[in-house]
């Protein structure tokens, strides 16, 4: 297996299924020339062409409707947010247009197409650069919700994304363009809607997705050192929710804890700890607890910042009152 | 009955405006003499008219007795618009529209049955059951919608261009909106992308100059619309669209534009709703008069047309009344029709949320 940046395996993944399949085609704000704002697209202009990998003004909402439109009569567009905060200007479209065609049409219309770009805070970008954003668009029927936390699972899912018949919302993370890890070799798909457990252990199990992933497996390398084993569970996709997955690690260690990058209220871990309840409320020794952003915009100033943000220390601090040792 | 001429081009056509179709849209509507093919194309716009105006009175019917719910905006005054423009599409031109959207839909060639089961929220709808009068959709028809957020579905036309140009298709896209949907973002940005990379769509704004309730003055700073398609660097027409011929003009310069230059065109078709917004308003009394109803009502498009059939002669008030009671018996039929469809079925609730399929 090669070892990949995250980055790289996107790239992978595009270029892959731009070879595959004509009708898919990468559309979005410096995608082309400028090789992707965070150069997710490099190489693919000059082997593509304009039609294929296409620049768009700064228009979000309007570049997403072109991208709606196109999926209506049969391309398979994938959208590049350059990054999720101004797709919020672009809502109405995935919302309203993308995630309802298929219901409204009773099936005529189909929305075989990806709203992708990254997520979640970077470092000092502050209030309107640094939000993550699945929570929102997790709340709607008719989309799927992606949101890989490493390597492997950014091109294998990705992949599957271009090929799925619905409208897609892929959440990459920013923080995570530069980690590396090994992906397989040649040919591969992770299917849509199946978690992983990306670590393994008996005495509580982690719920997380996306970026806290990573945060989730140094939490958990901290605390194999004071001798307690966790399960990680990696959603890697928030809609459709692996229910199953979760509940079969929560019945092994009775404990959990959600960790997430959004923020408290609504977020994808409250209907998480719903599902929890509802299937492992004999299996539970204590109260499921939950990491996340605190609720605040995100500030400026370094120590600020860091206060803000979920972080594995506590992520520790809540796998250990949910055993009691704290 | 108001005897209005409407044997000229109207005026709000200018001189090289008409140049300009006489040298594209080949054979002039009314060259003197008299032509089948012309005779029988009045008569096509005027069964098509007719069909709309008569299917929309028995919505408003309907609605009142309970059998249509929701919002339900009628296009009672605006029939010119459909009629002329999906006389002049061809089968695999694609056709998008905002929520007021019967009119559009008869015309484009969907089923009368099938739309008043839509409304009816009935299992065989065109949309199921589950669009209602805002999201009448038929891919048989390249109808793609019946859009309820004002301006929303503007971006969704670029994009059905942009996947003509991206095929090398000779096909056009039709886009229909209210005038008061070019105050939204939507409408900017489709149009700067339709121009500046050329994607064969003829935007329509359908000034009624009425969104809901705001007259136009109270709403946009320019009023002249269409000026901004100056903005976008593309072509720009102001129409009287209670003149179907004077829609069939524009709207075939602006098809041939899009077709084989790929070049979009923004066209201001200027008419007037008879009726409210939607069926929960009243048609006058609240924000326009009586008056001002009455007097724009003189210019109902189906009388202006029934006038240009009489003065060439084309049918005798017999063959008129018979055109009328057909389209009546048609909207009959459908009424009839969806009355007695069952509503959907419960599992439809949960039936396409998601498609099961991969590519």
């Amino acid at each position: 297996m090669a070892v990949l940046t995250y980055r790289d395996a996107l790239n992978q993944a595009l270029r892959e299924e731009l070879q595959r399949d004509d009708r898919v085609f990468l559309m979005g704000e410096e995608v082309a020339q400028y090789n992707g704002a965070y150069k997710v697209s490099k190489g693919l202009l000059d082997e593509f062409g304009p039609m294929r990998v296409v620049d768009t003004p700064i228009t979000e909402l309007g570049f997403a409707g072109v991208g709606v439109g196109s999926a209506m009569v049969g391309l398979r567009p994938v959208i590049e947010f350059m990054t999720w905060n101004f797709a919020l200007l672009a809502l109405d479209q995935v919302v309203n247009a993308a995630a309802k065609m298929l219901y409204m049409s009773n099936g005529q219309f189909p929305m075989p197409m990806v709203f992708r770009g990254p997520n979640g805070s970077a470092l000092q970008l502050s209030a309107q650069h640094s939000q993550a954003w699945e929570s929102w668009v997790a709340h709607i029927p008719g989309l799927k919700v992606i949101t890989p936390g490493t390597p492997a699972d950014a091109k294998g899912l990705l992949k599957s994304a271009i090929r799925d018949d619905n409208p897609v919302v892929f959440l990459e993370g920013e923080m995570l363009y530069n980690t590396k890890g090994e992906v397989p070799d040649g040919e591969y798909t992770i299917p849509i809607g199946k978690a992983e457990l990306k670590r393994e252990g008996d005495a509580c199990t982690i719920v997380t997705h996306g970026k806290m992933v990573l945060v989730a497996m140094q939490a958990a390398d901290t605390l194999a050192k004071e001798g307690i084993a966790v399960d990680v569970v990696d959603l890697r996709t928030v809609r459709p929710m692996d229910v199953e997955t979760i509940a079969t690690s929560v019945r092994k260690t009775n404990r959990a804890v959600v960790l997430e990058e959004g923020w408290e209220i609504c977020g994808v871990g409250a209907q998480t700890v719903d599902f929890i309840q509802r299937e492992c409320f004999d299996d539970l020794d204590s109260p499921v607890l939950r990491v996340h952003q605190e609720d605040v915009p995100m500030p400026y100033a370094k120590n600020l910042e860091r206060a803000a943000k979920p972080d594995a220390a506590k992520a520790i601090a809540a796998v250990k009152k949910v055993m009691y040792l704290a | 009955m108001t005897e209005t001429a409407i044997g000229g081009r109207p005026s709000a056509i200018s001189k090289k405006d008409a140049a300009a179709s006489e040298q594209s849209a080949g054979a002039p509507e009314n060259n003197g003499a008299p032509n089948e093919a012309q005779k029988s194309l009045r008569t096509d716009l005027l069964k098509s008219m007719l069909l709309q105006r008569r299917f929309e009175e028995r919505c408003a019917e309907a609605y009142a007795l309970g059998k249509i719910g929701g919002f339900c905006h009628l296009y009672i005054g605006q029939e010119a618009i459909s009629s002329g423009t999906m006389s002049l599409l061809r089968p695999d031109d694609y056709v998008v529209t905002s929520y007021r959207d019967h009119g559009q839909a008869l015309a484009r060639g969907m089923s009368p049955r099938s739309v008043m089961a839509e409304l009816f929220g009935r299992k065989d709808g065109c949309s199921g059951g589950k669009g209602g009068s805002m999201h009448l959709f038929d891919k048989n028809v390249n109808f793609l919608g019946g859009h309820g957020i004002v301006g929303g579905h503007v971006p969704l036309a670029a994009g059905v261009g942009w996947a003509i140009k991206y095929r090398g298709g000779d096909q056009v896209c039709v886009c229909f909106f209210g005038e008061a949907a070019v105050n939204i973002g939507a409408f900017h940005e489709a149009l700067n992308m339709a121009s500046l990379w050329k994607l064969p769509v003829v935007f329509v704004i359908e000034n009624n100059r009425y969104g809901m309730g705001t007259e136009i003055s109270r709403a946009t700073a320019n009023e002249d619309v269409v000026a901004r398609a100056a903005a976008y660097r593309m072509p720009g027409e102001s129409v009287d669209a209670q003149d179907v011929f004077a829609v069939r003009d524009a709207m075939g310069r602006a098809i041939q534009l899009a077709r084989v230059q790929r070049q979009p065109t923004l066209l201001e078709m200027k008419t007037y709703r008879f009726m409210g917004h939607s069926m929960s308003d009243a048609a006058s009394g609240t924000y326009r008069s009586r008056e001002e109803l009455e007097e724009n009502m003189k210019r109902d498009p189906i009388l202006l047309l029934h006038e240009r059939i009489n003065a060439e002669g084309d049918l005798t008030e017999g063959e008129f009344a018979k055109i009328d009671e057909e389209a009546k018996a048609i909207a009959q039929d459908a009424w009839d029709y969806a009355d007695s469809n069952p509503e959907p079925p419960l599992e439809e609730l949960y039936n396409h949320v998601y498609v099961d399929t991969t590519s």
